[in-house]
């Protein structure tokens, strides 16, 4: 494994994205950098600009008004980008399928890494999900 | 070759990036256990900067060149101010007439770059963040440059780090008369503005403009940025103590009150909210400035 790629699994910067959830998700996301469970140990930090990001950790079933506005975040963010589905919403819409407002999952839309499902995935379920995207970048070599 | 040697190696960039990024560690790690969390491991602050190096450059339509070449005007000039310290402390010998004035403006030069790049990109939070970084600048410089004025007058008008260090072993550090604490207090405060650190980080708040003047850097500018920061975080504490507290700069010493001035900072940091600008203006040229021109005065009175 290069250098790059190692040092990519040890500083993972992640930008939090809500594409119209009902915010438990979100909040549970925050809660894995609260002292209980403290993952800047590991290197991982929330960032404000997509342009710093590693990781896009997408919360929330998306709807007609934020799929374009996400391929938009998606494209402005250095590669390689990494992308997290938070939250069964986000995974496969849950409840929200049938919705007039929702067009389709988020993996037809963007290349998905990881899912974390859960209505709200607990702080240790967020942190598994992240160690098997650690686990995916290493094993590509 | 000495020459070079001095400026990339020791004692310029790559000694002071080393220094630095470890203090940025201290800070992140003090700053953890404060919180009550773990924090992140010594290296964490070396990675970070090596993963940032392997990322995609992005750069935004306007201005491809001066985008690029402004964070290495702020790196530049930080470099030459930990070179010139650096000599210095080894032996007062390196020291030229007016280098206190050279190492003052080299030390504006960093906000200068930030203020470029992030005005380049034409982001309008980047724009915001430049304008606060811009006004930032104007509030802490004449604090600062009075302070150092104290200085001078306390040294019988010599403009040379290295007559200032001779001064202060033949008369005692001036941190201990009381126009020399006074001047100390107010550096340190306008220390803290020039690090960007709360509660003077209204250019970069991430919390409402996403971190501000940085937001369109990614990838090796980005990198670089930080790197001038983490050499400030080494430089300025040591600008002071050759000002301030420069009797008896043994290497252990000088290792101690490094240490003594980071965890001012970091206390600093920690238990303070953040200002707003027109609050961090109103500061600066308020009570800070009146607190300076006292302690030049007393200095010309010879207290």
């Amino acid at each position: 494994m290069d250098l790059r790629l190692k040092a990519l699994t040890k500083s993972i910067w992640v930008f939090h994205l809500s594409a119209g959830s009902c915010n438990n998700c979100d909040i549970e996301t925050l809660d894995c950098f609260t002292p209980r469970f403290d993952v800047e140990r590991f290197g991982i930090q929330l960032i404000g600009s997509v342009r710093h990001a590693d990781v896009i950790l997408i919360t929330g079933a998306m709807n007609r008004k934020s799929v374009p506005r996400m391929k938009k975040i998606y494209a402005q963010a250095p590669k390689p980008c990494l992308i997290v589905a938070c939250g069964i919403c986000a995974c496969s819409q849950h409840m929200f399928r049938d919705s007039y407002n929702v067009c389709e999952p988020l993996d037809k839309i963007l290349p998905v890494d990881v899912y974390i499902p859960g209505c709200p995935p607990k702080p240790e379920a967020i942190i598994s999900g992240i160690v098997k995207l650690l686990t995916k970048i290493r094993s590509k070599k | 070759m000495s020459l070079l040697v001095s400026y990339f190696i020791f004692p310029g960039f790559l000694f002071s990036v080393s220094v630095g990024l470890l203090a940025g560690w201290v800070d992140r790690k003090v700053t953890a256990r404060l919180q009550w969390r773990v924090g992140p491991p010594w290296h964490q602050n070396f990675t970070d900067i090596v993963k940032l190096l392997g990322k995609e450059i992005i750069i935004p339509e306007s201005g491809k060149w001066t985008f690029l070449l402004s964070p290495y005007l702020g790196l530049l000039s930080v470099t030459l101010v930990a070179t010139i310290l650096g000599n210095l402390l080894q032996s007062s010998i390196g020291s030229f007439n007016g280098d206190i004035i050279v190492v003052l403006y080299l030390l504006t030069i960093p906000a200068v770059a930030t203020i470029i790049g992030a005005s380049v990109s034409r982001s309008p939070l980047a724009s915001v963040g430049a304008s606060r970084e811009m006004k930032l600048v104007l509030a802490y410089e004449l604090p600062f440059i009075l302070s150092i004025i104290t200085v001078i007058i306390k040294c019988g008008g010599v403009i040379q780090l290295g007559s200032v260090l001779n001064h202060q072993a033949n008369f005692g550090s001036h941190l201990v008369s009381c126009s020399g604490i006074l001047a100390f207090l107010v550096s340190i405060l306008c220390m803290q503005a020039k690090l960007c650190l709360v509660p003077f980080d209204a250019s970069e708040a991430e919390q409402e403009l996403m971190g501000g003047v940085l937001i369109e850097y990614s990838g090796l500018p980005l990198a670089i940025f930080k790197l001038t920061k983490a050499m400030l975080f080494y430089t300025l504490p040591l600008f002071l103590i050759v000002l301030f507290w420069g009797q008896g700069l043994t290497p252990l010493a000088l290792v101690g009150k490094y240490v003594v001035l980071l965890v001012v900072i970091i206390l600093v940091k920690n238990t303070n909210p953040r200002l707003r600008i027109d609050q961090a203006l109103r500061f600066f040229w308020g009570p800070v400035t009146w607190a300076a021109v006292t302690a030049v005065i007393l200095a010309i009175c010879g207290i």
